[in-house]
């Protein structure tokens, strides 16, 4: 595939390989965050851990967005879907998200609700027109990459009066999450995060640009290096962040200049800007309730916002207690050092998110990465 | 005073719909079954008119029966219909045991309302798959169910076969050292079928490889010296060539390690794959075949597959190893090595 496999190409990976290996200083670590769920996939999938020298050590972030969907959040979709009768669309991975009572939205089309998978948020607001006489509800998650699509239904249904569409928004922001986990006590004081850098996202960073990391740069003294998610992007990136860090640099660094600009998609920005705004304080599973960090639909959109529609209250919902989806999204912990990974979590069964999509740090590890942990005799 | 023959209205085939009198059991539906079933799948078997078909005795060996219900939609997509794939997708499961299909049982749940322009299509190209395979259909059962109990139409179907003395082909037979082989390029049955669905409708010339696999078997049991070289064989259907994979070396205890660069995908399989977030290695296939056998067996089933027509793609992927945890594992083009773990969850509902 052309454009595709010269991203793949295994000879370039071994070349970059042997330079990260080359110019690492011996005896010193190298901790780095890719934020991305995406990253976390390509790194599980093509292999890259199995291609780095043991001190440099990748830690999964929060990027993930159907990771960090508090149960709380998923319990309101079941809600409408359940008890008010709407047709729920949401993206694939959302539907299988473990909520309250063992139930996820997959289960709960199971019990009687109108749930249904969607490709992108225009496909919601056709089927509300296909179905005039039912209320569709669009459950919208994500980073700053898939809200420009959700912004573009709301004002569609504002400027063509569709009255029986709604958005259930629970669409999050990356720099609020990053700054987050700088300013946690576990990066900061306890030191049990040493972070010494960050692959930063890709397609986020199409929207925002790059500038939005510069203060992270400057203010905590991290490298950061925006990659693609292409394999040979992420292994690119990981050699500047190495070669940041021996340097004593801490600077915003493109790998992805052939997407990422500077100022981002300023079309996307004024648009989301004209249909959302702010939220004072949003929960994440793992992060807890982080200021600014999520959107709410502006109130000339109130009539498609469906927490207004419909008088939902959001009640925060603790996790399974031995679930460690939290401290694994905050970087504290590895999949493999919870006592349910690959037990009774599963991707078949998942108790918590982390094992739900496959940018999630456990499902990718699960199905890309379980053998590291089990001995097994090779051909 | 002579009885006058009845009147009976001829079918509308064009514009008329299947209606609850259909699957009554009176004249209606006896209609339906003469002008439509029956002249379609025409043979001997189906001639008697029993409810069920007496069948002579095949001679010496083993009995196989195999049972499928496809429940695919939509009922038309690129290269087939439900029809044709009912035919192949149980023919094809007789085969694998390495047996010669003899017979097949269909069953049709119709929905009301459906069009029965698109019953005669679907019942004419399982008739042309079914004589083209050689496989008559000999009995079969047609039932309406109320509209919105059912989506158009279900197909169930049953293939008898009959495998030679002493072959045992099945999952339970990888050994470690075993070759695993595809028989051509992957993907294609849920790709065509992918880029019909509602909402992701695309243009693509990809179209299903849904094809009847028991002649490729015999001409692969044919080029060996002797047929107990090749261990397993499997048609990756739902869950793709990965589940596939998966459910062998569960059933054999065993792992596999594959060549990511040895796997044959058509570009524009892979594109579309890229482009929905899909894995290749877990799209349905409808037209090949996974075969394991014996190392030394593997350059004469190789020659054998390339020389029939729907084997010209195959490919030796990769070799049995020992695991007790029973992963397939791939070396992946861009140098790393990886788990191929079952399918979780459903990629792709409703594929077949």
């Amino acid at each position: 595939m052309k454009y595709i496999a010269e991203y793949r190409d295994g000879e370039q990976a071994r070349h970059i390989a042997a330079k990260i290996a080359a110019e690492v200083r011996p005896g010193h670590s190298y901790r780095f965050m890719e934020f991305c769920g995406g990253h976390t996939h390509a790194i599980a999938r093509y292999g890259i851990a199995g291609l780095l020298p043991d001190s440099v050590r990748m830690i999964h972030g929060p990027g993930c967005p159907v990771c960090v969907l508090p149960i709380g959040r998923i319990d309101l979709a079941i809600h409408l879907a359940l008890e008010r009768g709407v047709i729920l669309c949401t993206y694939g991975d959302t539907m299988r998200v473990p909520a309250s009572d063992g139930l996820s939205l997959i289960q709960a089309k199971a019990r009687g609700a109108d749930v249904r998978m969607v490709y992108s948020a225009t496909d919601a607001l056709a089927l509300a027109g296909k179905h005039p006489e039912r209320e569709v509800v669009f459950l919208a998650i994500g980073f700053e990459t898939t809200t420009p699509p959700t912004a573009l239904v709301l004002r569609a249904a504002h400027a063509r009066a569709v009255r029986n569409f709604s958005v259930l928004c629970c669409h999050v922001l990356t720099p609020a999450a990053i700054t987050h986990i700088l300013e946690s006590a576990a990066v900061r004081q306890l030191g049990t995060v040493p972070i010494d850098g960050f692959i930063g996202p890709a397609h986020v960073s199409i929207v925002i640009g790059a500038q939005p990391y510069a203060y992270f740069a400057e203010e905590y003294r991290k490298p950061v290096v925006i990659a693609g998610f292409e394999p040979l992007d992420v292994m690119q990136g990981i050699l500047m962040l190495v070669r940041q860090v021996n340097a004593g640099r801490a600077v915003v660094e493109n790998e992805f200049s052939r997407a990422v600009t500077p100022e981002g998609n300023v079309a996307a920005q004024d648009l989301v800007s004209q249909v959302f705004e702010l939220r004072e304080s949003f929960e994440w599973r793992g992060l807890g309730d982080v200021p600014y960090s999520a959107l709410k639909i502006r109130t000339a959109y109130a009539a498609w916002d469906a927490e207004r529609k419909f008088g939902l209250h959001y009640a925060s919902v603790p996790d399974h207690k031995h679930c460690e989806c939290g401290a694994i999204l905050r970087g504290v912990k590895r999949p493999t050092d919870c006592k349910l990974f690959g037990t009774v979590c599963t991707p078949e069964t998942p108790m918590g998110s982390c094992m739900v999509s496959n940018e999630g740090a456990c499902a990718a590890h699960y199905a890309y990465g379980r053998f590291r942990d089990i001995p097994v005799v090779t051909a | 005073m002579s009885l006058r023959k009845d009147y009976v209205r001829p079918i509308d085939f064009k514009h008329g719909r299947i209606d609850m009198t259909h699957g009554a059991g009176g004249r209606v539906a006896a209609q339906l079954i003469d002008e439509l079933f029956a002249r379609a799948f025409d043979n001997e078997y189906l001639r008697q008119g029993h409810d069920g078909a007496l069948l002579p005795l095949p001679g010496a060996g083993r009995l196989v029966v195999a049972t499928d219900g496809h429940v695919i939609s939509p009922l038309f997509f690129p290269g087939g219909d439900i029809g044709a794939l009912a035919v192949h997708g149980t023919v094809n499961d007789v085969a694998m045991s390495g047996a010669m299909p003899l017979y097949l049982a269909v069953s049709f749940i119709i929905e009301e309302g459906f069009a029965l322009a698109d019953l005669r299509r679907i019942v004419e190209s399982m008739a042309a798959a079914a004589r083209a395979a050689g496989v008559p259909i000999v009995t079969g059962d047609t039932k309406v169910v109320e509209q919105g109990k059912g989506d158009g139409l279900f197909i169930s179907s049953t293939g008898i076969g009959v495998a030679p003395p002493g072959l045992t082909i099945n999952g339970r037979q990888a050994r470690v050292g075993d070759a695993v082989l595809v028989s051509g390029t992957l993907g294609e049955h849920g790709v065509a079928v992918m880029s019909l669905r509602e909402s992701l409708e695309f243009e693509t010339a990809i179209v299903s490889d849904s094809a009847a696999l028991h002649r490729l078997v015999q001409a692969m049991l044919q080029a060996l010296p002797d047929p107990s070289l090749l261990h397993v064989l499997r048609d990756p259907t739902r869950g793709g060539l990965a589940t596939t994979l998966n459910e062998i070396t569960r059933q054999s205890q065993v792992g596999m390690l594959l060549r990511e660069a040895d796997i044959p995908v058509l570009p524009q399989v892979a594109a579309a794959c890229e482009l929905l977030g899909l894995d290749p290695l877990y799209v349905a296939n409808e037209g090949k075949l996974v075969a394991i056998c014996a190392p030394e067996a593997a350059e004469p089933l190789l020659a054998a597959m390339r020389a029939h027509p729907l084997g010209q793609g195959a490919q030796r992927i990769g070799t049995v190893i020992e695991d007790a945890n029973g992963f397939v594992q791939m070396d992946t083009r861009f140098g790393g090595r990886r788990v191929v773990d079952w399918l979780s969850g459903e990629q792709l509902p409703r594929i077949c």
